[in-house]
């Protein structure tokens, strides 16, 4: 008798190599280059460097190119590559007021300085398959003006000067980084929006969609929704002054959200606060949202057992590449496992008959 | 053939460092769950990164590395972590646990008893002994503090008046030294004798839930019993059908549809080591060349 506990080496490379054939396709049909994947699959690239908390559209799309279109493994690939990357250096605070918009819209003010900027949305369009894109060709140009620079202000700040919103002070404090530390609970708010941002765009949307439900209810009006690109700006401490090493592009949400005041806090509008890279907004929304929903406890809400209110829940199970590393692992070998859960219930059986046939 | 493209067993020298320094205070203190900034490692959560991650810091270029799963050395995910070592580290690897200075183990401890000199490496997916029973690690980890283990005994007194005995077939909770109560990660129960007073070095790592714990050589570790319902080491009662062992762990392998099956040593090297020498089971057969 002759059992098959050999070959595994040989058949990996087997299913590595069918693998990248499958990858590839009908080689009768062009190759995908990575340039279009990252200029005509924008929004995923956008997902994959959020989640994979790199930003880098060509690496985010060949990403994309080499794990077939599946978002998560590419994030995988993405995530391990930068963790193999040197730090050089941490750049300071990214000024969002600052920030060149391409979208710019506020759902609590019908007109505010800087004005109602659309951008290229999906919002207005109507959901019906444009089955001309079936051929190929350029679309018409966009008609477009000059852009005029001009400060784009915060909208709460405008609610800041009336004190109807609670005050948001300037920290110099260096914030904890959840790559190079493991995570410790309870997590102070900065360290809460590193986890969300990168965490799973489909477990925020759902935690947000929640409290929007009842679940850790938290009334939010998006205050101001803004996308567009911003400088980088690292300091050089041989020169004393800071340099802008280059621009990314940020989706920034802040939520307006009604208050009635608690035993500790007046009632005054409080925030929630998302910033996602790139053109993220559907995750900048949810992440505002969940973050307002966590910050129960310092405003002297109650903690009701909704999931989008409970720190641990949350931020435990927020990460994609943990969860789907750890769900998949159960079809590895438990052969070990198996048969000692296989000889307890022989055993347990063989004594509930035992028993069985000694009361008949 | 080494990767040049990635430092000596991947990982940058800091990292390994602070790896170093969270098994050491793991060693300082056997059985304590050491929080450690586990990083993304090119293979899936749950597959050995927090084992991947120790043996990468542990590991010298004189190692002879060893990887197993289940017990065997040639399981896709072994063979998997053993090509990633030879890769990026280009140590030389072997199938013999007596020849190996580190082993990488998925869910067993090799029969053939381990030696001073020897570090074994465990992946471990949930660290955690009281996890199940509380989910909560701000909770978990207060109970450990206090050693606060009451919850743990409920749990195995209740298995006792439903089951007549404790239902825990593996990942048996075992107390180290007295103190703490420790997850021994998923091994059989029949395993968890030897990890008491082994002369290795005994490392755990669990790279999503950032935690490593150790034992270090000559630690005495109890598996959690009562006095009338003293812990059992058990495993199927059958000898190995290819090399007629009656005292190793042994996976059980359905041979037909007809209800037929048979029993074989998990630890493939010492199941080989055996027939090498001659032993025969009762199903035992010449391997055939073409299998290969």
């Amino acid at each position: 008798m002759y059992v098959a506990v050999k070959g595994g080496e040989r058949a990996i490379d087997n299913a590595h190599a069918w693998l990248a054939e499958e990858r590839r396709g009908d080689p009768s049909v062009p190759e995908l280059s990575v340039a279009q994947i990252r200029e005509q699959m924008a929004l995923a690239v956008n997902r994959v460097m959020a989640e994979g908390s790199l930003y880098d559209p060509d690496l985010a799309a060949l990403a994309i190119k080499q794990a077939r279109g599946d978002l998560i493994e590419a994030v995988f690939l993405i995530r391990a590559y930068r963790t193999t990357l040197p730090r050089f250096a941490a750049s300071s605070a990214v000024e969002t007021a600052a920030m060149a918009v391409d979208r710019r819209i506020s759902a609590t003010f019908k007109d505010l300085p800087g004005g109602q900027v659309l951008g290229p949305t999906f919002d207005y369009t109507h959901r019906l398959l444009d089955f001309a894109l079936l051929a190929e060709g350029l679309p018409a140009p966009a008609p477009g003006t000059p852009a005029k620079p001009q400060p784009v202000p915060h909208v709460t700040g405008f609610l800041n000067r009336d004190g109807l919103i609670e005050d948001a002070p300037h920290s110099e404090a260096v914030p904890p980084d959840l790559t190079r530390e493991p995570m410790e609970l309870p997590a102070d708010r900065a360290l809460r929006l590193q986890a969300i941002t990168r965490g799973d765009e489909g477990f925020i949307l759902s935690l947000a969609y929640s409290t929007q439900r009842g679940y850790g209810r938290t009334h939010a009006f998006v205050g101001e929704l803004r996308i567009g690109q911003v400088a980088v700006e690292v300091d050089i401490p041989e020169l004393g002054f800071a340099v802008e090493i280059g621009e990314v592009e940020l989706t920034e949400c802040e939520t307006v959200n009604q208050f009635k005041g608690s035993r500790t806090e007046p009632p005054q509008f409080t925030r929630g606060y998302g910033l996602v890279f790139g053109q993220s907004e559907r995750k900048a929304i949810a992440m505002s949202l969940v973050d307002r929903a966590l910050r129960w406890k310092e405003l002297g809400e109650d903690f009701t057992g909704a999931p989008a209110q409970d720190e641990e829940f949350v931020l435990m199970h927020a990460d994609n590449i943990q969860a789907t590393g750890f769900l998949e692992h159960i079809k590895l070998p438990h052969y070990v496992d198996f048969q000692a859960e296989l000889e307890l219930v022989r055993k347990l059986r063989a004594e509930a008959l035992a028993l069985q046939e000694a009361a008949e | 053939m080494t990767d040049e493209a990635y430092n000596f067993a991947y990982l940058d020298e800091q990292t390994k460092a602070m790896i170093r320094r969270a098994i050491l205070k793991g060693i300082a203190v056997p059985g304590y769950q050491v929080p450690f900034a586990s990083r993304e490692m090119p293979m899936p959560y749950g597959w050995g990164t927090g084992g991947v991650q120790v043996t990468a810091a542990c590991l010298v270029p004189e190692d002879r590395l060893k990887v197993i799963d289940q017990g065997a050395d040639d399981t896709t995910n072994a063979v998997s972590i053993r090509k990633f070592f030879a890769r990026t580290a280009g140590v030389a690897t072997t199938e013999r646990t007596v020849e190996a200075t580190m082993i990488q183990t998925r869910h067993r401890i090799p029969e053939v008893p381990m030696k001073a000199g020897q570090i074994l490496v465990f992946q471990v997916p949930i660290p955690e002994p009281l996890r199940f029973l509380e989910p909560r690690e701000a909770e978990t980890r207060k109970m450990h503090e206090l050693e606060e283990y009451g919850l743990m005994h409920v749990k195995l007194y209740e298995d006792i008046a439903r089951h007549g005995q404790i239902a825990t077939s593996y990942a048996y909770p075992v107390k180290v030294e007295g103190r703490y109560v420790m997850d021994p990660s998923p091994i059989p129960k029949f395993d968890n004798p030897k990890l008491s007073c082994s002369p290795a070095i005994q490392l755990f790592g669990a790279g999503r839930e950032q935690r490593i714990y150790a034992l270090p050589p000559w630690t005495k570790v109890e598996s959690l019993d009562f006095d009338d319902h003293p812990f059992k080491a058990t495993k199927a009662a059958h000898d190995c059908d290819l090399c007629a062992a009656g005292d190793s762990y042994l996976d059980e392998v359905i041979i037909d549809d007809q209800g037929g099956r048979m029993f074989v040593c998990s630890d493939t090297d010492f199941c080989a080591g055996r027939r090498a020498k001659g032993h025969k089971g009762r199903l035992w057969a010449p391997e055939p060349e073409a299998a290969e």
